[in-house]
């Protein structure tokens, strides 16, 4: 088995109304911002998952990502690949990274 | 006794309570349903009560979607059972695809935790036959997603087929349509709550479990849950098997 870091990135579909996007244009003017029209705020899940292959692990982040993170009424997802094979290691070097920062 | 009336009982629901005490004003007997229940305990008929499931995670309703309890709610629904849904229990059966259509975060980004007016579209479903008159019923809504959503064909549908069961409306009882102050969310064609195409599964975001004695300050959704009541009892003594297990 190996592990497989993917992230799931889901916004709301076309023609959705977003008031949370809305909200964030209309405070634009405050930080002297011009210029940014179509903000959509999403949710980005990132996960990781223990199989034999990256298209098995692909398959059930599809599962996953349609069934229960995202709606299909009223939201679309996209599935990248973070991290892959390397997962685990890549984590504790950014643990040691960050200790070393601080 | 009165006929069981099942009302699950999701971690975070917190209106089940008080949706037991109404259905016990209604003649009925409540049997709360745990939600790692596999079976229905031969309840006449299912509440979804309103409440926070699972903390309202991702979406609102979907993590409750996926509990045991619903496994089974979904098949007493496709054998007929009657099924409502009120707020939180709404957007569960929305998840779950029981009831078209989704709920959104409401369009002034604002839980709305006020009184509304809402109208019955319809006195002959199962959920409304003793409410007493199309006129204006006063109840609570206390949610933070409840922006009825669906497609344009879907709602054209809806309206079709007599589906849209409760509206918002104004003082002078016309529906409240997004923008109007009397439609607390943003719903699109004023749409409170909505029936499945078989007649035996409603979602309404209003609360009329918390319209159930005049106290209260309105009994108005006393009708709605003496109909719920009346109909399980018919169920009940009906020919229909009321005995639904996990499958």
């Amino acid at each position: 088995m190996t592990s497989y870091g993917f992230a799931v990135n889901v916004t709301p579909k076309p023609g959705i109304l977003d008031p949370a996007g809305r909200a964030v244009e209309g405070s634009l003017g405050h930080l002297g911002i011009e210029g940014v029209r179509d903000v959509r705020i999403g949710r980005r899940v990132e996960l990781t998952v223990e199989a034999d292959d990256e298209a098995t692990a692909r398959a059930t982040v599809e599962r996953l990502a349609g069934e229960m993170l995202s709606n299909p009424l009223i939201e679309a997802f996209a599935i990248e690949p973070i991290g892959a094979t390397s997962s685990a290691v890549s984590h504790e070097h950014q643990v040691n990274a960050a200790a070393g920062e601080a | 006794m009165g006929v069981r009336v099942g009302v699950v009982v999701f971690p975070g629901s917190n209106c089940d309570r008080d949706t037991m005490h109404a259905l016990s004003l209604a003649g009925a007997e409540p049997v709360a349903l745990w939600h790692e229940a596999a079976a229905l305990d031969g309840v006449a008929a299912v509440v979804l009560p309103g409440g926070f499931a699972y903390g309202d995670y991702v979406r609102a309703g979907v993590i409750a979607r996926f509990s045991p309890v619903m496994r089974a709610v979904a098949a007493f629904a496709a054998d007929g059972g009657l099924v409502l849904g009120i707020c939180n229990g709404f957007q569960v059966l929305a998840e779950a695809g029981l009831v078209p259509g989704a709920l959104l975060r409401n369009a002034s980004l604002r839980f709305a935790g006020q009184g509304v007016a809402i109208a019955a579209e319809r006195l002959d479903t199962a959920f409304t036959h003793a409410v007493d008159s199309r006129r204006p019923l006063h109840m609570p809504v206390a949610h933070g997603e409840g922006r009825y959503y669906a497609d344009d064909a879907t709602l054209d549908s809806l309206e079709r087929e007599g589906r849209i069961l409760f509206r918002y409306v104004d003082p002078a009882g016309d529906p409240a349509e997004p923008g109007d102050r009397a439609n607390p969310n943003g719903s699109l064609r004023a749409i409170a709550g909505v029936l499945n195409a078989a007649g035996n599964v409603a979602g309404l975001m209003p609360h009329p479990e918390r319209a159930s004695e005049t106290i209260l300050g309105s009994d108005d959704g006393m009708g709605i849950v003496r109909s719920l009541v009346e109909s399980a009892a018919r169920a009940a003594t009906g020919s229909r098997p009321v005995e639904v297990g996990a499958r």
